[in-house]
C-alpha cells in the first residue's frame, strides 16, 4: 500500500516541481536556521564550559566574592580545616593589553598545589627558558589559543596594563590543557599577585573535599568562616552564569528561526491547499476505483511528509554549513559579545538537531493537514463531470475564534517567566498570529468587496479574480502575513530598542571626554594621585569618577553589578533614566537599582537591603529604579563616597572629564596620552555612542538575516500559489487571448492578482505585527534582558517595507505564471479535459 | 444482477427521481437518454455509491448498497464497479500501463500478476505497445480506449459509462462503443451508459429514457 501512495501522491509532486521545490526550500531554510543557531550557542557554551572544566579542573567546590578580590588571610583558615584536602588559592585577573585592544585573562595557581585540583592544566617550561624562570615575577605561560591569538612564541613579550602602569610579561612556555579555544594566561601566585597589584589579595579559592567527607558536612564547616560577600559555588557556576546571561538571547533567535519554520508550514499549506483544488478530479476518480478516504488523507500527508522529510534532511545539512560560517564570521555569541572565547569546532549537537528535523516534518505534515482533510471532504461526483472548473472554496470567516485568541494574548502577557524565559509571551505571540490568520478570510472579503472599479481593464480583471476567489488569496497571504507580522513586530522592537539605547546614551554621557584605566575585574584603576592629576589637566574644567566592581549574593548564580559614583544633589534621576525615585529617610543609605535588579531580585522602591561591602553586610533603602542597558545581570547604584566609605577602596575605573571653555578634546587626549601613555583608555562620548550603537546593530544582525529568510520564504508562497492557480486557469488565460487581451496584458493581471493578494497579507501582517512588536518591547524583551524601552514605531522604514513586500509579490506571481503563459494558452480553450 | 429498487433522489426543492427502479440481467447492455439536467449521471453516481439515494436501494447480485459507509461503499467500487468518463480522467503522472494496472494494485493484487493483466487487456484495447509511454503522448481516442482497459482489467460485475464518447469525433466514438460492447460481452460484465446520442445508444442491448424521474423504455 505504501507503494501504491507513493506513486498515485508523492511521486506527483514532481509535476508540481516549483511549488515542492519552493515548499522544500521553505522547510530546509527553518530547519537550517534553527540547527544552525543552536549549533553556534552549543558550539560556544562547550567552549565555554571546556575552559571552566580546565581552569577548575577536579574542584569540588569554589570560594569566590567581589572582583577586586578578598583578603588571603582566608586561604590559611580554608585549609586548616579538616574536610577540605587541597585548597588553591587563585589570582584570577582580567589583564587589558597594552599593545593592542582586549584583554587577556591571567590565573595566578600555587603551581604546585594546584597540580592537584588542575592536573590536566601543567604548565610546561619552554627548553629556551632556565628552569627557574618558572616562579620568576614576569614569567606567564599561555594557552595554545591565547599563543595563536596574541601571536607570541616563548621568550617574547606580554604587554598588560595594570591600573595606570605597563608590565611586561614574560612568555616562559605553554599550557597542556588549554589546547581547545580557550584564552588564558597562568602565572605562579605570588608573581601575578607582585606583578598584577594583587598582594594580599585573592580571586578565588578552589577546594577539594577529604575523602569520606560528606559535601553539606563540609559546606556548613566552610560556611562560618566565610565572611558577607563570599560564597561558595560549584566549579559549574561560571558556565551557568554564561548560559543564564545568554539563554534569553539564544531562546529568542531559537524563536525567530520557529517562526520562519512556521512561515514555511505556511507556504507547505498553501501550496498543498491550492494543488488539492486542482486535482480535485484525479481525486474524485482515485475515489470512484476505490481508493478509500483514508487512503487519500495518508496520501496528500504523505506528500507533506515527504517535503518535511526531505527538507529536514537538507535543512539538518544546509544548518552545519550556515553554523559554520557563523561561527567563523560572527563569532559564537552571534555577535551579541556573551563569550570572549571563539569556540574553534562546532559541537554537533544531534538530538536538538534532530529536534530541529522533526519539526520541519511536523510543520510539513501540519501545512498538508487542512488541504488533505479538504481533499478527503470534498464530494467526488462533481469533480467526475465534464466541464468540472476546480475552485477553492470560501473560506469560512471565523470571526470569534480569531477575535478569542487575540483576546487571550492579553492574559498571557501578563503571566511572569517561567525559569527566566518568556514562556507566556510567545504563547501570546503565537495567539496573535492564530489570531490575525483566522480573521484573514473575514479581511479579504471586507476589503476585496469594496475595492473600486478602475478603468484599466488589467487592474479590474485582477480586482474581480481575487474578489470571487478571495480564499486562493487568503491561502497564498497566509504565509506573508505571517512573515510580515514577524519583520513588522522586529522591525518596531529594534527600532525602539536603538531609540530607548540612543536616548539612554545621550543621559549617560553627558561629559566631552571618558578616560577608563580598568573594567571589572581588572587590574588597578586610577588611584588618588592619577584622580588628582585629572583635575589639574589644562582644559579640564571637571571630573567626575565612577568605580565599577561586582559582588555576590547568597543563593545568586550571577553576580551583581556595583556602580559607585557621585549622586547629585537633584537625585540619581539627573544621571540616568529613573522610575519611582524617592528620598529616603534620614540615617537611611540610599541605593538605585536597574531594572534587572528589580527584575532578578525582587527589589522595589522603598524596600529595605542588605548588601555585602567590605566584608561587612550594609543595610541600604531603594530610592529608584533606573534604566540601565549595559548591564543584563542587575546593577546597582551608589553614591561614589558611599561606596568608599564601605570598601576603604579609594580607586576609580572611569573618570567623566568635562572640558574648560575652549580647550580642545583632541589637545586634552593628547596632553592625557603624555600624561598617562597607553594605560589610559581615552575616548569621546560620540565615540562610545558609535561603538555601541554598532555593537547594537552587530547584535541584531542575525535577527535581520532571520527575518529576511522568513520574508523570503513568504515571498515564496506567493510565487508558490500563483504558480499552482496559473496552471489551472490555463483556459482562462487561453479565453481571454481569444478575446483580445495581450500576453503582457495577462502578465500585468497576474501581478496586480500577486500584488493584491500580497496586499491582503502585508495589511494583516501589519497590525498583527504592531501587536506582537507590543509583546515583544513590553513582555518578551523586558522578561528576557530586563530592559524595558520607549515604543517607537519606524513608519517610513515599514512603508518602504510594505511597498517593497507588494512589489516582489507581483513581480514573484508574474514569474510565477510565466511559464504557464508560454505553454500555449491560446490552445488550452481547445483541449479537453 | 443489478436492481435499482424505488430510488428516490432530490436535490435542493428539486424531485429528480421517486421511485425509479430498474432490473438489469447479467451481460447486459443499457443505454439511458435523457435530456440534460435530467438526473443521467446522478442515476450513475447514487449506483456507484457516490452519492447517496433519499430512498430506495441498489442491489448489485444480491448485495444492497443501502445502510454501508465510506468505506464499504468505497469496496463495493473497488470491487464489482468499473467507470468510463466523458472526459477520460486518467492520471497524468502514471504511465498508461501503471493507470490500466492502478483498480487492481487497489484489490490488493500481486504486482506481476496486475501488470501482466493490465498489459493484455491494453492489447485487447489496441495500446499494448504504449504501455511505457504517458497519457500526455495518447490522442482522446486513445484516451478513452486506455479508460476502456481501466474500467475493465479488474473484471467488474457493472461498468458505468457517463457519455463515454462525449468529446470525441464521430469515427472515433463509434469504434470506442464498439470496443466497450466488446470488451464488456467477451467479459460477461453488465453495462449501464448514460448518453445523449441516438448512435451511441444503438450500441446497447436495451435504450431507456429517463424522463421526469422515471424510465421508460424507448
Amino acid at each position: 500500500m505504501m507503494r501504491l501512495i507513493f506513486s498515485l501522491f508523492v511521486a506527483g509532486l514532481s509535476r508540481r516541481r516549483l511549488a515542492s521545490i519552493l515548499s522544500f526550500i521553505a522547510i530546509a531554510l527553518g530547519v537550517a536556521l534553527g540547527v544552525a543557531v543552536n549549533l553556534v550557542n552549543r558550539s560556544a557554551l562547550d567552549a565555554f564550559e571546556h575552559g571552566v572544566r580546565v581552569i577548575s579542573g577536579e574542584a569540588d567546590m569554589q570560594i569566590i566574592g567581589p572582583r577586586q578580590g578578598f583578603d588571603e588571610a582566608l586561604y590559611a583558615r580554608v585549609a586548616r580545616l579538616d574536610s577540605v584536602e587541597v585548597a588553591s588559592p587563585v589570582v584570577d585577573i582580567e589583564a587589558p593589553l597594552a599593545d593592542k585592544p582586549g584583554s587577556l585573562r591571567i590565573l595566578g595557581l600555587d603551581l604546585l598545589r594546584a597540580a592537584r585540583i588542575q592536573p590536566g592544566l601543567s604548565p610546561k617550561l619552554d627548553s629556551t627558558q632556565a628552569s627557574e624562570s618558572r616562579f620568576a615575577a614576569d614569567a606567564v605561560f599561555l594557552s595554545s589559543a591565547a599563543m595563536r591569538e596574541l601571536r607570541l612564541e616563548p621568550g617574547q613579550t606580554l604587554r598588560v596594563k595594570v591600573g595606570l602602569a605597563i608590565r611586561d610579561l614574560r612568555v616562559v612556555g605553554t599550557l597542556h590543557g588549554g589546547e581547545d579555544g580557550a584564552r588564558f594566561g597562568l602565572m605562579d601566585i605570588a608573581a601575578a599577585q607582585l606583578t598584577l597589584d594583587q598582594l594580599g589579595r585573592l580571586q578565588r579559592i578552589d577546594l577539594r573535599w577529604a575523602e569520606g567527607v560528606a559535601p553539606s558536612q563540609a559546606r556548613a564547616q566552610l560556611a562560618g568562616l566565610l565572611p558577607p560577600g563570599l560564597t561558595l559555588v560549584q566549579p559549574e557556576a561560571a558556565a551557568m552564569q554564561a548560559a543564564a546571561l545568554s539563554r534569553a538571547y539564544r531562546a529568542n533567535l531559537g524563536m525567530l528561526a520557529v517562526v520562519a519554520l512556521a512561515t514555511g508550514a505556511f507556504l507547505v499549506f498553501a501550496s498543498q491547499a491550492l494543488s488539492v483544488v486542482r486535482r480535485g478530479a484525479e481525486f474524485a476518480l482515485l475515489r470512484a476505483l476505490g481508493v478509500s478516504r483514508h487512503m487519500l488523507l495518508t496520501g496528500v500527508l504523505a506528500e507533506g511528509a515527504a517535503l518535511g522529510l526531505l527538507g529536514g534532511l537538507a535543512g539538518l545539512a544546509l544548518g552545519f554549513l550556515f553554523a559554520g560560517v557563523a561561527l567563523r564570521v560572527l563569532g559564537g555569541d552571534l555577535g551579541a559579545g556573551y563569550f570572549s572565547d571563539a569556540p574553534t569546532a562546532l559541537s554537533f549537537d544531534w538530538p536538538t538537531s534532530l529536534v530541529f528535523v522533526a519539526l520541519g516534518f511536523i510543520a510539513a505534515v501540519a501545512g498538508s493537514a487542512w488541504p488533505a482533510r479538504a481533499a478527503v471532504r470534498a464530494a467526488p461526483a462533481p469533480a467526475l463531470r465534464s466541464g468540472y472548473q476546480p475552485s477553492v472554496p470560501k473560506l469560512p470567516t471565523r470571526r470569534r475564534l480569531g477575535v478569542g485568541f487575540l483576546l487571550l494574548a492579553f492574559p498571557l502577557a501578563a503571566i511572569p517567566p517561567l525559569g527566566g524565559l518568556p514562556v507566556a509571551g510567545y504563547l501570546a505571540v503565537v495567539c496573535v498570529l492564530v489570531g490575525a490568520i483566522a480573521l484573514l478570510p473575514a479581511l479579504a472579503r471586507r476589503l476585496f468587496a469594496h475595492l473600486p472599479a478602475m478603468q484599466a481593464i488589467v487592474f479590474d480583471l485582477a480586482r474581480q479574480r481575487v474578489a470571487g476567489a478571495s480564499g486562493q488569496a487568503v491561502i497564498a497571504s497566509g504565509g506573508v502575513l505571517a512573515s510580515v507580522a514577524l519583520a513588522v513586530a522586529m522591525a518596531i522592537m529594534v527600532a525602539s530598542f536603538r531609540d530607548s539605547v540612543d536616548a539612554w546614551l545621550d543621559r549617560v554621557l553627558p561629559a566631552d571626554l571618558y578616560v577608563r584605566a580598568g573594567r571589572i575585574g581588572q587590574a588597578g584603576g586610577l588611584d588618588a594621585a592619577a584622580q588628582m592629576a585629572l583635575e589639574r589637566m589644562p582644559g579640564v574644567a571637571r571630573v567626575e569618577y565612577v568605580r565599577h566592581e561586582q559582588i555576590r549574593l547568597p543563593g545568586s548564580v550571577l553576580p551583581l553589578s556595583i556602580v559607585a559614583r557621585r549622586i547629585p544633589a537633584e537625585g540619581a534621576g539627573a544621571l540616568f533614566p529613573m522610575q519611582a525615585e524617592q528620598r529616603v529617610a534620614a540615617g537611611d543609605t540610599p541605593i538605585w537599582i536597574s531594572e534587572a535588579a528589580q527584575d532578578l531580585f525582587g527589589w522595589r522602591p522603598g524596600m529595605a537591603i542588605e548588601l555585602p561591602f567590605g566584608g561587612v553586610y550594609r543595610s541600604f533603602k531603594v530610592a529608584g529604579v533606573w534604566r540601565d542597558y549595559a548591564r543584563q545581570n542587575g546593577a546597582v547604584l551608589i553614591d561614589l563616597a558611599v561606596y568608599r566609605r564601605f570598601n576603604a577602596d579609594a580607586l576609580a575605573t572611569d573618570a567623566a572629564l568635562w572640558l574648560a571653555p575652549g580647550a580642545s578634546a583632541e589637545n586634552v587626549s593628547a596632553e592625557l596620552r603624555q600624561r598617562f601613555g597607553a594605560a589610559l583608555d581615552i575616548v569621546s562620548a560620540g565615540e562610545i555612542r558609535r561603538s555601541s550603537l554598532a555593537l547594537f546593530d552587530r547584535t541584531f544582525a542575525v535577527t535581520y538575516a532571520l527575518e529576511a529568510c522568513a520574508v523570503l520564504i513568504g515571498l515564496f508562497g506567493i510565487a508558490a500559489s500563483f504558480a499552482a492557480a496559473v496552471a489551472a486557469r490555463k483556459k482562462e488565460f487561453g479565453m481571454l487571448r481569444h478575446l483580445g487581451l495581450t500576453r503582457g496584458q495577462i502578465g500585468a493581471t497576474l501581478a496586480c492578482e500577486g500584488a493584491l493578494t500580497a496586499g491582503l497579507g502585508v495589511l494583516g501582517g501589519l497590525a498583527a505585527g504592531g501587536l506582537i512588536g507590543v509583546l515583544l518591547v513590553r513582555v518578551i524583551n523586558r522578561q528576557s534582558f530586563h530592559w524595558s524601552m520607549d515604543f517607537s514605531i519606524p513608519w517610513l522604514s515599514l512603508l518602504g517595507f510594505s511597498l517593497a513586500m507588494i512589489a516582489s509579490a507581483a513581480l514573484a506571481a508574474r514569474l510565477a505564471g510565466a511559464q504557464a503563459m508560454r505553454e500555449g494558452a491560446l490552445r488550452a480553450v481547445r483541449e479537453d479535459s | 444482477m443489478l436492481e435499482l429498487i424505488a430510488l428516490t433522489k432530490t436535490i435542493g426543492d428539486r424531485n429528480l427521481f421517486s421511485a425509479l427502479s430498474l432490473r438489469l440481467e447479467a451481460g447486459g447492455f443499457v443505454a439511458i437518454r435523457g435530456e440534460s439536467g435530467t438526473g443521467k449521471s446522478t442515476l450513475l453516481n447514487l449506483i456507484a455509491g457516490l452519492e447517496s439515494a433519499d430512498g430506495g436501494d441498489v442491489r448489485l447480485n444480491g448485495n444492497s448498497l443501502a445502510g454501508l459507509d465510506d468505506d464499504a461503499r468505497t469496496r463495493w467500487r473497488r470491487d464489482h464497479l468499473g467507470f468510463v468518463f466523458q472526459a477520460f480522467h486518467v492520471l497524468p503522472h502514471l504511465t498508461i500501463l501503471d493507470n490500466a494496472v492502478l483498480p487492481l494494485r487497489l484489490q490488493g493484487v500481486g504486482s506481476t500478476q496486475a501488470r501482466a493483466a493490465a498489459q493484455s487487456m491494453l492489447e485487447s484495447v489496441g495500446l499494448g505497445v504504449r504501455g511505457a509511454g504517458w497519457p500526455g503522448e495518447l490522442s482522446g481516442g486513445e484516451l478513452q480506449r486506455l479508460a476502456i482497459a481501466r474500467a475493465l482489467v479488474h473484471r467488474p460485475t457493472l461498468v458505468l459509462a457517463d457519455e463515454p464518447t462525449g468529446n470525441l469525433d464521430p469515427e472515433n466514438a463509434q469504434r470506442i462503443l464498439a470496443l466497450l460492447a466488446q470488451q464488456v460481452r467477451t467479459q460477461g460484465a453488465m453495462c449501464l451508459m448514460v448518453t445523449h446520442s441516438s448512435q451511441a445508444a444503438a450500441v446497447a442491448d436495451r435504450v431507456l429514457t429517463l424522463e421526469n424521474g422515471r424510465l421508460c423504455e424507448a
